[in-house]
């Protein structure tokens, strides 16, 4: 491996020898290539997301007609409804927002971005993307084994994770716990490499200043991402000699504190969310910039509330417990950290208003992808002060009004900015344009549905509706509210329906797309300057970077874009 | 907001309300208007032919303000949410008035289970009265309750108090409440439990002091010998 790194170029690239024929065993699977590493991530995560789908699907249903069988499914029984909500989390937060939106952008546009010819540490990537794979082999093994998928919650709390006794998944509870650490362990390792290569290997002129905020933005969220896996690692760890072994680190009936886990699991958890928001955010400022044509409003004002926000969320993970018996006067530092952090991400979502005015937009699928990641996100950001404010989250703790804000939080980062952030870099990936036509029909038929599936969840939570319960047609103040179950299930059905345009799209496109040039949307940022898609090592000879990346219509130009290598 | 779906039968359901009302106006506020702005500037920036895109860095002072004063109205409008959320958590969660009764509330896999003093005023003897998934007080009455759990995380939920607590197995919680109405209401467990949690419903029953004088008196005090809390549960 490489010790001294010049520019990331010749030192880095012993693994790519002198660009030989390679064999579809080196080229496909053992790749050290990081746009190859890009593309394992993206459609295993792709993949994955099918299978969290299939599982929404399928306990939809259930809540909108309890106890009939689901088709593809059967009968969904409380064992198995536990498990179904339990993986769905798990997968759509651990093994979908996660491999897509840091692991597959940040490979595929880490090098591209800042000029160089692959990651500083090839090796470690491919081992990364190794380790994420088996982690998804045992997790998608935990469903079948005897006992059936763990049924514990995403968030895993003991006792009831802790004791097979209780779970009654004795394999599943202990082969979920080792799935997600071992999947931790994969994306410290892409992490690591993310934030070396981007510190290292920038090509010449590169200052801090100079790099595009989405790679900014993974770099953050990696450093998040290190500096709070650990304590979960660990308490992951404790949780499983507590299931095989018999220690009592969560165990009350031995002197141990089942609250201990929650601190362990939300210290990590709540980073998280800031881990895979960013990307998310640094994808949408790429995509508007271009698309109106604008400067991007204020770029060290949002580079400096990254970093606070990123300094913030580790201050604000006991939000999550206020009503979990934790010392009640804790609530009131955590609700004015939690009202604090609002504010870095009201005046990102400003920053990205602001960059709209005077611009000269065109309505591109992926421009209408970042749109509505702004106009969408910004409902998760104001629902999310309800719970912050501990007064609030007293009634609306564990309702579906907390599912709803968190949904939708966490549907436009990984779902819209991954369509986004796929849609806009799709020319660069495979070298054809997408079809728009089929795109915004795509668009319109997954955003509607969604405002639609998850709008009234919020009225059920504020009328007092519980999370995870298979059948509410049992509680006499809940029942009334099943023609709104119903209704978000068929819109649930409607947007599924409609992400088959999207890899029918997909598909013709990459068969028989237009053929993109190098720079199909005239953006300025250095991955547009090289073929596409890029061959084996990026480059024919490095860029030099002359300037920001955002410098759109500026003035005495007869173009209205001056990429970062042109020298004047 | 809330009480439109759900009625407000606590002394402190009313504060709970209110910071949720307060949150909702103040945000909505904030919302509609950045939305307002943002579709406006979508529709009235589209791009036109012959009118080139403005240059604007963001960077200069005049230009920085229309991010910094939004900002600094939001952290304005953020105290108000502070100040009226911490005083709701407070008289719900660390004010503990005297009580003029005390229930024992246990969660268990899947029922819930709650022990009164009986008329002696104490607990641990042969007159308490034991009562499963169903909840019998007194309106006008501040009840303490104590909070304990048998095997896994429980949460005890009762929406038209507006409150909620989690149980913890091997502690011992203590709240309160007063019903400030009568009626029969639902409490709900809402935290996962297992396989069960979705039948861990119970019912609670405020009554006027006369109705609950004469439930009181035919109760007999049964012993659910499975059912009491282990020995190391220590108050």
């Amino acid at each position: 491996m490489a010790e001294s790194i010049p520019h990331g170029v010749d030192a880095a690239h012993d693994d790519h020898g002198d660009h030989h024929q390679q064999s579809f065993w080196q080229k496909y699977i053992f790749s050290t290539d990081h746009k190859m590493i890009a593309m394992q991530y993206m459609f295993t995560g792709m993949a994955m997301g099918l299978v969290g789908a299939f599982m929404a699907y399928t306990f939809r249903m259930q809540l909108a007609f309890p106890g009939d069988l689901v088709p593809g499914f059967g009968l969904v029984t409380p064992a198995n409804y536990n498990a179904l909500v339990t993986n769905h989390g798990t997968i759509m937060i651990f093994w979908v927002a996660m491999p897509v939106l840091l692991a597959a952008f940040a490979n595929f546009l880490i090098p591209l971005m800042i000029g160089c010819d692959d990651m500083v540490f090839p090796k470690i990537n491919r081992l990364s993307y190794q380790i994420f794979l088996l982690s998804t082999i045992v997790l998608i093994a935990s469903f079948f084994v005897e006992g059936g998928g763990f049924g514990g919650g995403w968030t895993a709390y003991p006792p009831l994770s802790g004791k097979p006794i209780y779970n009654l998944t004795p394999l599943g509870c202990t082969l979920w716990v080792i799935a997600v650490g071992l999947e931790f362990i994969a994306f410290l390792l892409g992490g690591i490499n993310f934030i070396t290569t981007t510190m290292n290997a920038r090509a010449p002129g590169m200052k801090l200043y100079d790099i595009p905020i989405v790679i900014w933005m993974i770099v953050i969220a990696s450093i998040l991402f290190m500096l709070s896996v650990g304590p979960l690692i660990a308490g992951a760890i404790m949780l499983v000699f507590d299931q095989t072994l018999g220690t009592a680190f969560f165990d009350p009936d031995k002197g141990g504190d089942p609250v201990l886990w929650q601190h362990l699991f939300w210290f990590f958890g709540h980073p998280e969310v800031y881990v895979v928001l960013m990307p998310a955010i640094g994808i949408t400022a790429e995509i508007i910039t271009v698309f109106a044509r604008k400067k991007l409003f204020a770029y060290k004002t949002v580079l400096h509330t990254a970093f606070g926000t990123g300094v913030l969320s580790f201050t604000v993970w006991a939000h999550h417990q206020f009503i979990s018996g934790i010392d009640p006067r804790m609530a009131n530092v955590f609700t004015v950290t939690t009202l604090l952090i609002s504010i870095p991400i009201a005046e990102m979502m400003f920053v990205y208003i602001a960059t709209l005015y005077g611009g000269a937009i065109t309505l591109t699928t992926p421009m209408l992808w970042a749109l509505a990641f702004i106009a969408e996100f910004l409902i998760g950001g104001v629902t999310g002060i309800f719970l912050g404010a501990s007064g609030a989250d007293i009634y609306f703790h564990d309702t579906y009004f907390v599912l709803a804000h968190f949904h939708y939080t966490f549907y436009p980062i990984a779902i819209i900015g991954t369509f986004a952030g796929f849609t806009f870099w799709f020319p660069k990936m495979f070298g054809k344009m997408m079809n728009e036509t089929l795109g915004k029909i795509h668009f319109w038929g997954t955003i509607i549905p969604f405002n639609l599936i998850f709008i009234p969840l919020f009225v059920l939570g504020a009328a007092g509706q519980h999370r995870r319960i298979y059948d509410y047609t049992g509680f006499p103040e809940l029942a009334k509210y099943q023609d709104v179950r119903v209704f978000a299930t068929m819109a649930l059905l409607v947007m599924l329906a409609f992400q088959l345009v999207f890899f029918y799209n997909c598909l013709i496109s990459w068969r028989s797309g237009k053929k993109a040039g190098n720079n199909p949307w005239n953006s300025n940022t250095l991955e547009w300057t090289t073929s596409s898609p890029p061959g084996h090592g990026n480059w024919k000879e490095l860029p030099t970077v002359y300037r920001g990346p955002y410098e759109y219509s500026t003035p005495g130009r007869e173009e209205d874009f001056w990429p970062q290598n042109v020298p004047n | 907001m809330v009480s439109y779906f759900i009625p407000a039968l606590s002394t402190y359901a009313g504060d709970i309300d209110f910071i949720i009302d307060l949150i909702f106006w103040l945000v909505g506020f904030w919302f509609l208007l950045s939305e307002g702005v943002f579709f406006w500037l979508i529709v009235r920036y589209r791009k036109k032919e012959g009118v080139p895109a403005e240059y604007i860095t963001g960077e200069t002072p005049e230009q920085k303000r229309w991010i910094t004063i939004p900002h600094f109205l939001v952290l304005f409008c953020d105290i108000f949410i502070l100040y009226y959320a911490i005083a709701a958590w407070y008289e719900v969660k660390q004010n503990l008035p005297e009580p003029q009764a005390t229930v024992r509330v246990i969660g268990q896999q899947w029922a819930w289970t709650f022990v009164h003093e009986g008329p002696d005023g104490k607990f641990d003897t042969a007159d308490d009265i034991t009562e499963m998934n169903e909840l019998h007080i007194e309106v006008d009455k501040l009840y303490h309750y104590k909070l304990s759990a048998t095997d896994v995380l429980h949460s005890f939920s009762v929406p038209v108090f507006r409150l909620k607590q989690d149980a913890i197995p091997g502690r011992v919680i203590t709240g309160w409440w007063e019903a400030t109405g009568t009626g029969e209401f639902s409490i709900q467990c809402a935290e996962l439990c297992g396989i069960g949690h979705a039948l861990m419903g119970a019912r609670i029953f405020i009554e006027t002091p006369e109705r609950h004088a004469a439930w009181l008196a035919e109760q007999s005090s049964v012993e659910y010998a499975a059912l009491t809390p282990s020995q190391s549960v220590k108050e």
